[in-house]
């Protein structure tokens, strides 16, 4: 398939089936990514952390990225950055805009509310599920098939989990995404002096 | 209202402000939305904005664009919705755009390929956070529970087996799951109606003996009503239990008896 074609359905496809803000799309993406062959696991956690640390949407940020990524020697990845985004945008857009022409009161349909209630907890089981694995693939076990084991990253999983924990137990809040990944490069370059000294 | 162009101008100016200051997801813009739009421009009230962010939690999509598509449609109809959407997604593409040319050289530089390092070890974690923070939120009911490991253990497995199998249709499911506990819901609201309505049939009865002088005015005088009325007297002799029946007999009498009363 034309690869600006697969971009915006796949794109599509992720924005019509997210519910629940950024975190919810995460999931689906990684999925996609992965098994088009887009991306590795590695970059997908590079692409995370620089949508997660931009300012915008996480699913616009994802959108734009993986486009313009997948497409680099064509125009620069313009249009494969715009037809991804554009992918992403649609559905929310068609459908707000249908509900707000003639369902005012979408949301309070019964119908509805059962719908969502029952998508929910599979949208929570599904955000725990790609969290865990992502911080499994930061370790190096990817899959069965390309198990690795990198105990440096282990150690530090383990020092960013205490200091998340840590800070919550002390300010009673939780710790900010940015201040936490700022946090987490700091701990990477205290590691690469580390591997230097050592 | 009629939206003027200097309205549309800082509707998009708005929304472009919306997208460039907010990090981390959807839930942070809803602040800043309600600075701007609800205490500075006055867009719409804040109770109406709590209907927007429900409207934009149970459709599908980023909130960011559900709700400024939402509210762009409120203030300038569809070009409106289109203006507002267009501008709370530029910042995020020029932004995301101009790192994505600098990426593979920034990347390969040491230091930053060892921050790098710790943020990949801190990407999963922020998940997994978001994760627990909305499994806090929802009742612990069995089905729930059930959904939520059924789906928790299967998308780890395909992770592991790197099977080839679409999440979506986890989400599908839930969604029939949705669809089927409402029906049995309002089947059971039903059955139970049932139960306790051969108090109403009842009552209705007895209202019938009052407006049976109605009833007859009106097969007096209207030969098309008359079957109807007849209809409705013939159920007064035999009271029924059904409820469904009982509630709309009880109303076109009612109807009837008013058009009799007005005779």
């Amino acid at each position: 398939m034309n690869v600006f074609l697969d971009l915006f359905l796949t794109f599509f496809k992720i924005g019509l089936f997210t519910f629940g803000g950024g975190a919810s799309m995460i999931p689906l993406i990684q999925q996609e990514v992965t098994s088009h062959g887009w991306l590795t696991e590695e970059q997908l956690l590079d692409y995370i952390a620089i949508s997660e640390s931009t300012p915008g949407p996480i699913a616009i940020n994802m959108a734009t990225f993986i486009g313009s990524q997948t497409t680099m020697g064509i125009a620069g990845g313009f249009f494969g950055a715009l037809v991804a985004t554009l992918g992403v945008v649609l559905p929310s857009f068609i459908i707000i805009l249908i509900i707000a022409m003639f369902f005012r009161k979408f949301a309070q349909y019964a119908g509805v509310k059962s719908v969502l209630i029952s998508i929910r907890p599979i949208v929570v089981g599904m955000i725990l599920a790609a969290g865990a694995y992502l911080v499994m693939a930061a370790v190096g076990f990817k899959s069965v098939y390309a198990a690795g084991f990198d105990w440096r990253a282990l150690v530090v999983v383990g020092v960013l989990a205490v200091i998340m924990t840590g800070y919550k137990l002390i300010t009673k809040k939780s710790i900010p995404v940015i201040a936490f990944i700022l946090t987490a490069a700091g701990v990477g370059l205290v590691t690469y002096l580390l591997t230097i000294i050592v | 209202m009629k939206a003027t162009a200097k309205t549309y101008l800082s509707l998009f100016l708005t929304f472009l402000k919306i997208g460039l200051f907010t990090f981390g997801g959807g839930y942070a813009m809803i602040a800043l939305i309600e600075d701007e739009v609800v205490n500075k421009r006055k867009w719409i009230s804040k109770e109406e904005l709590t209907d927007v962010v429900t409207i934009a939690e149970s459709t599908p999509g980023p909130i960011a664009i559900n709700s400024s598509t939402y509210i762009g449609y409120k203030i300038g109809g569809v070009f409106g919705s289109f203006l507002a959407t267009l501008a709370v997604v530029i910042p995020s593409f020029v932004i995301i755009f101009a790192i994505s040319f600098f990426y593979e050289a920034f990347m390969s530089v040491e230091i930053v390929k060892w921050a790098f390092f710790g943020i990949k070890c801190a990407v999963g974690l922020i998940i997994l956070r978001t994760g627990i923070k909305m499994l806090k939120s929802f009742p612990r009911r069995p089905l729930a529970i059930i959904c939520f490991s059924l789906a928790f253990v299967g998308i780890l497995l395909i992770d592991i087996f790197a099977v080839r199998f679409s999440s979506v249709y986890f989400i599908l499911a839930g969604a029939v799951i949705g669809v089927l506990t409402y029906v049995i819901a309002v089947s059971r609201d039903k059955k139970r109606l049932n139960s306790t309505n051969s108090e109403g049939a009842q009552t209705i009865n007895e209202s019938n003996s009052t407006t049976s002088e109605g009833a007859q005015a009106i097969n007096e005088s209207n030969s098309k009503n008359s079957e109807g009325a007849q209809a409705v007297s013939d159920e007064t002799e035999t009271p029924k239990t059904e409820t469904a029946n009982g509630e709309n007999d009880g109303k076109t009498l009612k109807t009837e008896t008013e058009e009799g009363g007005k005779r």
